[in-house]
């Protein structure tokens, strides 16, 4: 079998809280193979959020190793993991997160201004994501002109346009009407047969459903992981 | 990330925010012109003081007997005694540092020719007098040493005199009358304008001293060859304050002053009185320029108060930006830059605004302005330091916040 895409050994992450100590994670290990759809499941406090925020590179354990695509992430430096998630990670928020006031477009290219892209190929590779996403008609215009179905797909937009290895969503139908949801989730499920490895975190079990894959977190620690 | 593509993402940031833009600009845009003013208005008062210095001759001493500024009143009888023309002559001949020295006797008479008539200054000076003042001649001549020696009748003219009295025509090579000496006329002097006291300067004749003392004047002084005054010119490479001591020091013998006694005379450097008399306008508008530098801070503090809200408003976009790739320098550049353009923007506005203003105070004709290219200068320079100065701490602080909370913001 070839080497998983994600490897944790022994995660712990311990926040600080005046005297207080409070154990997020104590001692997660698991695998995740590339081209795998995992939800991640758990009551709030469990620390899902906190795994979560660990593989996408925008916090780092306090023990333990985490390999991703070959690259050890527990020791890297602050900018290290702003360029790794640049380059590697697309994040999907529940509340979407776009800039005000600029289009559509704009919005999906975004991360390639980090990576050094210029204008002109921002611009073609945030129109070819918007396309895929169905907002092909839509380019120009401003998050307050979307709905919020069109709005999450613009953030997806903008998640896919770096091409990265994971695909990072948290709660990503929240903020939706189950018609609108479902919509995005097939945008998931399409995305994901042609060979994007996804991670959604959820607490909604029809949304878990759609993985192929789910991970029950319970007190930081994994309870649950069936196929 | 290149600068390129930060400026662009200032622009955007600060043009969704167009009036909060402005009004921020605003505290920078008055700083900036009024200092631009105060700049302008102070270096206008120091070019008309360097002005009246150059036009007595930059590096010129007075030597006076008795301790009366201007002819009138003299020290007690036998204690100030004229100087004369051997005076004249040490101070040109044994000073080092003294390009040249000339003698003045002057006096009040009317001046004649084909029925006109004008009352004017005669000056009786030594030859040397025209370089000592740096006052020359514009057409003719001015007279020689061999002419002050032999007293000869010649006269050079002051401009006021010429208008005067001749209008329009050549005075050159015309006879006038002084008193009932009748003088030729060999030179025109140029026009030197309003002393700093008000008075027309080109209203004067100048003579050879011995004929202003043996034919015009005719004072009676109890002194062998007498002069009023004497003018020495300093060498610009020389210390006039050791050449002030070693005239003192000359004088005190010549005199024949007892050590422990005072001088009888006085020596004065005309620039030096001049600077001193002008050096309250200095601090006056030094002051102004501390009240604008302190405008131009009150600036910058709101500049920095702006860039603080809006970091802090805009930390869930700080957030998103660093989920996606962006570092720390990338945050901090991305608000410094925003800040620098702010200011710049706001001091391109305050040097119009300021030009314009000190364009205006100019045009009133009440103060001397002067408006020099470096204002542009100082306006960029001011508004960049103040964009940096006040826009890195806010800046720094974004760049530091930790992406998870920033996202989690509300």
């Amino acid at each position: 079998m070839a080497a998983p895409l994600i490897r944790c050994r022994d995660l712990t992450r311990v926040y600080r809280m005046g005297d207080n100590e409070v154990h997020a994670l104590q001692g997660v290990s698991t695998d995740i193979a590339e081209g795998d759809y995992v939800a991640i499941m758990g009551p709030s406090g469990s620390g899902k959020s906190t795994f979560m925020n660990m593989i996408g590179a925008l916090d780092r354990p306090t023990s333990g190793t985490l390999e991703i695509d070959g690259e050890r992430l527990d020791n890297m430096k602050p900018d290290q993991l702003a360029a790794f998630r640049g380059r590697r990670v697309g994040f999907v928020f529940q509340q979407f997160n776009l800039l005000p006031r600029t289009s559509a477009v704009e919005n999906a290219g975004l991360p390639l201004i980090y990576a050094g892209i210029e204008a002109a190929e921002r611009k073609a590779r945030a129109e070819a994501r918007l396309k895929q996403v169905g907002l092909g008609e839509r380019m120009d215009h401003q998050p307050s002109q979307l709905s919020g179905g069109q709005q999450q797909r613009v953030a997806i937009a903008r998640a896919l346009v770096n091409d990265p290895a994971i695909l990072l969503a948290d709660e990503p139908t929240g903020a939706l009407d189950s018609q609108t949801s479902e919509e995005i989730l097939d945008i998931f499920d399409q995305l994901n047969r042609e060979g994007m490895t996804i991670i959604l975190v959820t607490h909604e079990a029809e949304v878990a459903e759609h993985a192929k894959r789910q991970i029950v977190f319970r007190d930081g620690e994994i309870v649950e992981d069936r196929s | 990330m290149n600068l390129l593509a930060a400026i662009r993402v200032a622009l955007v940031a600060l043009r969704v925010n167009a009036l909060r833009t402005a009004l921020a600009m605003l505290g920078v845009i008055i700083g900036v012109s009024a200092v631009i003013v105060m700049v302008s208005v102070t270096e206008g008062a120091k070019a008309a003081v360097e002005e009246q210095i150059a036009s007595f001759g930059a590096n010129l001493l007075i030597i006076r007997p008795g301790s009366s500024a201007f002819g009138g009143r003299h020290g007690g009888a036998g204690t100030a005694t004229f100087l004369n023309d051997e005076d004249v002559n040490a101070i040109a001949t044994e000073i080092d540092g003294v390009l040249g020295a000339s003698g003045e006797i002057s006096g009040n008479t009317a001046i004649v020719v084909e029925g006109e008539n004008w009352t004017t200054r005669v000056q009786g000076v030594h030859a040397a007098y025209f370089e000592t003042r740096d006052w020359f001649p514009a057409e003719g001549r001015p007279f020689y040493p061999e002419e002050v020696n032999s007293g000869a009748r010649v006269v050079v003219l002051g401009q006021t005199v010429v208008e005067e009295l001749f209008g329009a025509s050549d005075p050159i090579g015309q006879t006038v009358r002084l008193g009932s000496t009748p003088m030729e006329v060999i030179g025109v002097m140029s026009e030197k304008g309003q002393s700093s006291w008000g008075s027309d300067q080109d209203d004067v004749v100048l003579v050879p001293v011995t004929t202003a003392r043996d034919r015009i004047l005719g004072y009676q002084l109890g002194v062998r060859d007498p002069v009023f005054s004497v003018y020495a010119e300093v060498s610009p490479t020389a210390n006039p304050d050791i050449v002030t001591a070693d005239i003192e020091d000359l004088m005190r013998i010549r005199r024949d002053i007892q050590p422990g006694a005072e001088d009888d005379f006085n020596v004065r450097n005309l620039g030096e009185f001049i600077r001193a008399r002008n050096e309250t306008e200095n601090q006056l508008g030094l002051l102004l320029a501390a009240a604008a530098a302190i405008s131009l801070l009150v600036g910058g503090i709101g500049i920095m108060n702006i860039m603080l809200v809006s970091t802090t408003e805009r930390t869930r976009e700080i957030g998103l930006r660093l989920a996606v790739g962006a570092k720390r320098a990338d945050i901090r550049n991305q608000f410094l830059i925003e800040s620098v353009m702010l200011c710049f923007t706001g001091g391109l506005i305050g040097l119009a605004i300021g030009v314009g203003a000190a364009a205006y105070i100019d045009s009133l004709d009440e103060f001397p302005v002067q408006i020099q290219p470096t204002v542009a200068l100082i306006a960029i320079g001011a508004s960049a330091f103040v964009g940096v100065f006040f826009g890195f701490y806010p800046a720094h602080r974004a760049s530091r916040l930790d992406p998870i909370e920033a996202l989690r913001f509300e």
